[in-house]
């Protein structure tokens, strides 16, 4: 691949980077990013990566834009109310930069269709707002594997991880999903919009350096902030040998649906 | 008094505590919300009533966070 004139200028400000360059950018136009979830970190990381020239952008999202969704969904502007996210999604990265090939997924994440959906990308990001879908990523990504970016916001609060294969896994450090209504959602607890986009565009930033190559990953450690505090905190971890996806003697050998009374169960 | 470490900062204890006790002391009113790491070790949710925290332990809480839309 050869970068023309107009890609040169329009990504200039990366191939001046000594770590990204014209190789590292030539990385980026190839890779293929797949987000889960076209909602408060689906969108900005969306934004980012399209203008950054990912070469491919898969977004899966089975909603319609909703007037609550605009206060940090960013890729959605009023006038998109009503419509399909993805569609939404789409017509924004596309504006951004009319080079990438974006592939849409109107539907929401299953055991049944994760699978074939994440098989043809190289770094897969979760921008899911729910504990069997993070799981369910999580699980696909391990068995296949799929590098991917955790995320998690609430309130003041974002939490991300990077998982590659060899190192630990959502899994290692989350074993089970929590019990159904104990851990609020931000429907029910709300979180500030700004910190929909620092988490999002952490994500974003690590399919970057995935695809180039370079830099250190959040792999093996849990990145954490709140907002409120604007306190920044890293703890590192290792594989966890009784990861019930990736330790030893993993219980995990094929994808299921948690069903939020199931994960209950497996509790106790 | 013990001193240890919570979440990153120094903490002193009374005594010899439990995983269990120590998150009710640091007012964590959900334990099934978090994730314990004592000195680079998950601890299993059913041993939070036995695993005993000692001098110079760093524990840390890590919590669920299921958000993102
Ligand atoms: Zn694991």
């Amino acid at each position: 691949m050869t970068l023309n004139d107009q890609q040169i200028e329009r990504f200039s400000r990366h191939i001046i980077l000594n770590d990204v360059g014209v190789e590292g950018q030539e990385k980026i136009i190839a890779g293929k990013v797949l987000i889960i979830g076209a909602g408060g970190l689906g969108a900005p990381a969306a934004l980012y990566l399209a203008a950054a020239g990912v070469g491919t952008i898969g977004i899966v999202d089975g909603d319609e834009v909703d007037l609550s969704n605009l206060q940090r969904q960013v890729i959605h502007f009023t006038p998109d109310i009503g419509r399909a996210k993805v569609v939404s999604a789409k017509e924004k990265m596309e504006l951004i930069n009319p080079d990438v090939k974006v592939i849409t997924y109107k539907e929401r994440v299953f055991a049944s269709n994760i699978a074939d959906i994440i098989k043809d990308y190289d770094f897969i990001i979760d921008g899911t707002d729910n504990f069997p879908a993070k799981f369910l990523i999580n699980d696909a990504c391990v068995l296949a594997g799929k590098p991917f970016s955790h995320g998690g916001i609430l309130r003041f609060d974002g939490q991300t991880m990077t998982y590659v294969p060899g190192r630990a896994c959502y899994r290692c450090v989350f074993q089970n999903p929590p019990p159904k209504n104990l851990v609020p959602s931000c429907a029910q607890a709300g979180v500030l919009g700004a910190v929909a986009g620092m988490l999002g565009t952490i994500q974003a930033a690590e399919a970057l350096k995935y695809l180039i190559g370079k830099g250190e990953l959040l792999t093996d450690r849990l990145l954490m902030f709140n907002a409120f505090r604007m306190e920044f905190r890293t703890v590192n971890f290792r594989r966890n040998a009784d990861c019930p996806v990736c330790g030893s003697n993993p219980a995990i050998k094929e994808l299921k649906d948690c069903e939020q009374a199931v994960c209950e169960l497996k509790q106790k | 008094m013990p001193k240890i470490k919570v979440n990153g900062s120094p903490q002193e204890i009374e005594h010899s505590v439990t995983v269990a006790e120590l998150l009710v002391l640091n007012k964590v009113e959900m334990p099934d919300m978090v994730s314990v790491q004592l000195n680079g070790e998950f601890v299993k949710r059913e041993n939070f009533g036995s695993t005993v925290v000692k001098e110079n332990d760093e524990i840390d809480f890590l919590y669920f966070m299921g958000g993102g839309r």
